[in-house]
């Protein structure tokens, strides 16, 4: 056993980590008060080959491990959860064509996305279906050589950004048997009848769009299907499996910069003649974050490292991950507002975005509270 | 990164979950009911070659990893935690500091016995008035004669009574603080050793546990671990790999809980139903896993930097304290599960209880643990 990162992966590691600090970092407060999708950071990221990470060098990426990605996403999120969202989502988007696809989809649809070219989104939500696929109205028909597309979905990040959306849909006639009634669909975001809808107002992640999306009557050529149909709602799954270490990894981030912050923060502000840091009431709350965090950070580092070595159980590491990581943001984000005082309540510090872009990662990719039906699903399911 | 156990662990693994099953589980409840030490445990544990799991095998040790020791030590918790803190005491505090800091002369006279368990190990540095404050020790070794003389008192020590050596810190130079501890071996026959009444206690029934009083004990020079003045330091080492023992100690601990709360989960039915197909059920039992899981990893993390020679006192503080805080939630949590069931002493799951609770107060109070990591997150950097 070794929980050492390989050389290949503590490059990966420094090299975000320096370009975020340098370049990312200055951005994070403008980007978040202008609510403006950074296309700045996405051109960045792409220049340096930071969307290829997830990507397999034979299809035009660099990397293609869980746990590369998942260490890109925790240095960028350090600095700004916004910003990571540019290659979680990328990520997110791509895995439906990386696991699924057919040879000859991944290598139209994947170099693009891995060099940064093209941006991808993953729809899958809609109004009256979030964690409950079975209510999903979107409906696919069969014309031909073509599908038509008719629905709409809605919290879709990068929605309003991506050039290529996965739109999951119902195939079937009469529609009962969610596992087998939907499909998944690459959907150009020039096909006709593909519109984008209003952009929501957020508590945080503000410079990723939340769009709505509407289909009405689009096209899709049934070469663009992935798998065959009834597959997309195994496709969905397995996407989650390999999508929540994503969102527990840009969790982390989000809890580190924010530990990083009160710790500085404690060491510099003075009370009663010195640093709040000798108090040790200020020490445990700082002892308990750094704890948490850490476990959050061997969580999220083992299901990366489960996904490379395709270890089985990976739903429930996947989850563990996820749910553990996303309440330890939270926490720890919570406490570092409080350790910076009135400070950390003022927008002219970064504690408090830590804190509202923080509350995201308990919600999307599936709530916590649905992380901990899968988990004892699978605990309990074992004789 | 490589998280896989390699084959050798996962034979340990396998070995010593049957040690726990086939003879730890049909042992507990008695050594709890009794408070009776379970000397027979300790020598099947010996016949498998596990007391001597971190001795070199040039010692006549087993000579695995600190990896290897966690998982002997979560895998007999699982069933009885006070049996787990016998052998854990044995192992990391008693034994490593001689494997560590003892004479090639020492390692030869004390090993072979300590790693075939001829010889039960003890550690004592707690004292009434010093526990967390370790450089401010009470017991003094002066010395006289090619002697040194050791005068006072140590308390909370686990084995007491039942150890044929005890690796003793005592002040040599009480001007020095820290710089004046030194580190002895101190045989349990020596007539100027003398053990109190075993304590009763919450939990961790059959363990003993005692003062240990040193009146003018005599013990040759050559009994002294590393130079004078290097006690602190020894003590402080022993305690980083005592936290990866009880560490595990309450990953066990918490495991059991679980996979009780579990199965009782699935079969119990209220409402016409098991109650494991209610959400209110299904979120305790993943807030638990998640926190076992956690809590595992953690310490195979402090294990593993401890065995590749790279500095681990925080990780090994984080991993207690997180384990420990996970051990008494869970113990807990798993006992509502259960409901008035669990409240009673025919069960496991009360005394899981008792047992977690002296988890989060030795090898240094989880307050101390946060002191630990503040410290190190505090230092300049």
């Amino acid at each position: 056993m070794n929980f050492q990162l390989t050389d290949e992966q503590r490059q990966i590691r420094e090299t975000v980590h320096d370009l975020c600090l340098e370049r990312v970092e200055p951005r994070a407060a403008a980007i978040d008060e202008s609510g403006e999708f950074p296309w700045d950071i996405k051109d960045l990221f792409a220049k340096h080959d930071i969307l290829g990470i997830p990507f397999p060098p034979e299809y035009g990426g660099v990397s293609g491990s869980a746990l590369s990605t998942i260490l890109a996403i925790e240095e960028i999120s350090k600095f700004c959860a916004t910003s990571s969202l540019i290659l979680a989502v990328q990520s997110l988007g791509s895995l439906p064509i990386t696991l699924a696809g057919s040879e000859a989809q991944k290598r139209k649809f994947l170099p693009p996305l891995a060099r940064g070219e093209q941006l991808a989104a993953y729809a899958l939500t809609e109004p009256g279906s979030g964690s409950d696929a079975g209510g999903m109205r979107t409906r696919a028909t069969r014309q031909g050589d073509q599908y038509v597309i008719s629905g709409s979905k809605t919290f879709i990040t990068g929605g309003s950004v991506a050039d290529i959306v996965i739109v999951f849909a119902r195939t079937d006639q009469d529609g009962d048997a969610p596992a087998r009634d939907i499909s998944a669909f690459i959907v150009d975001k020039q096909s006709p009848g593909f519109r984008v809808g209003k952009l929501e107002k957020k508590l945080g992640i503000r410079g990723s769009p939340t769009a709505q999306l509407f289909f009405e009557d689009m096209v899709v050529p049934a070469a663009n299907r992935l798998g065959s149909e009834g597959d997309g709602f195994r496709i969905a799954m397995r996407v989650l499996d390999h999508s929540r270490p994503g969102i527990a990894a840009q969790a982390l981030g989000i809890a580190e910069g924010a530990l990083d912050l009160a710790r500085r923060y404690a060491r510099e502000r003075k009370q009663f003649g010195q640093p709040i840091s000798a108090f040790q009431g200020i020490q445990f709350m700082l002892a308990d974050m750094a704890t948490q965090v850490e476990a959050a950070r061997v969580l999220t580092y083992t299901a990366g490292d489960a996904l490379d070595r395709r270890q089985p159980g990976i739903s429930l590491t996947s989850s563990m991950a996820k749910l553990h990581a996303s309440d330890t943001a939270m926490r720890v984000t919570t406490d570092a507002v409080q350790i910076l005082g009135g400070y950390g309540y003022l927008r002219e510090f970064p504690a408090e975005r830590m804190m509202r872009d923080a509350k995201i990662t308990q919600i999307y990719e599936g709530t916590n509270e649905i992380q901990r039906l899968v988990i004892a699903r699978e605990l309990l399911k074992q004789p | 990164m490589n998280l896989s156990l390699s084959s050798e662990q996962e034979e340990i693994r396998q070995l010593v979950r049957d040690f726990a099953e086939r003879e730890v589980r049909p042992r507990a409840e008695e050594i709890d009911q009794t408070s009776d030490f379970p000397r027979d445990l300790v020598d099947k544990a010996a016949g498998l070659g596990l007391l001597g799991i971190l001795v070199p095998d040039s010692y006549g040790g087993a000579g695995l990893d600190h990896l290897s020791f966690a998982l002997f030590i979560e895998e007999v918790a699982r069933f009885s935690a006070s049996t787990a803190v016998i052998l854990d005491v044995h192992v990391s505090v008693g034994t490593e500091p001689i494997v560590l800091f003892g004479s090639e002369e020492q390692k030869r006279r004390w090993l072979p016995d300590l790693a075939q368990g001829r010889t039960l190990a003890a550690f004592a540095l707690t004292e009434p008035e010093a526990g967390s404050d370790a450089a401010h020790l009470k017991t003094s070794a002066r010395r006289r004669d090619g002697k040194y003389i050791l005068n006072g008192s140590k308390i909370f020590i686990t084995n007491a009574g039942e150890a044929g050596l005890y690796v003793v810190l005592a002040s040599t130079d009480a001007s020095a603080g820290a710089g004046g501890v030194s580190a002895f071996v101190v045989r349990g026959d020596n007539p100027g050793l003398t053990v109190g009444p075993r304590f009763k206690k919450m939990g961790l029934n059959g363990s003993a546990i005692a003062e240990v009083h040193l009146e003018d004990c005599a013990v040759p020079e050559a009994d002294r671990l590393g130079a004078e003045g290097d006690g602190f330091r020894i003590a402080m080492r022993a305690l980083d790999s005592g936290r990866i023992g009880i560490s595990a100690q309450a990953v066990g601990l918490a495991q059991g809980a679980l996979d009780d709360a579990v199965a009782y989960a699935r079969e119990r039915k209220q409402f016409g139903k098991p109650i494991a197909e209610l959400q209110t059920i299904q979120n305790k039992i993943s807030d638990m896993a998640v926190k076992v899981r956690a809590a595992r990893w953690l310490t195979w993390q402090a294990a593993s930097l401890c065995d590749a020679g790279a500095p681990f006192t925080m990780e090994a503080s984080m991993a207690k304290l997180y384990a420990t805080d996970s051990a008494m939630e869970v113990t807990l949590e798993a006992l509502q599960v259960l409901g008035g069931y669990g409240y009673l002493e025919d069960y496991p799951m009360a005394r899981r209880v008792r047992d977690a609770k002296a988890c989060q107060i030795y090898e240094g109070t989880n307050q101390i643990q946060r002191v630990v990591i503040a410290r190190e997150l505090l230092a300049l950097s």
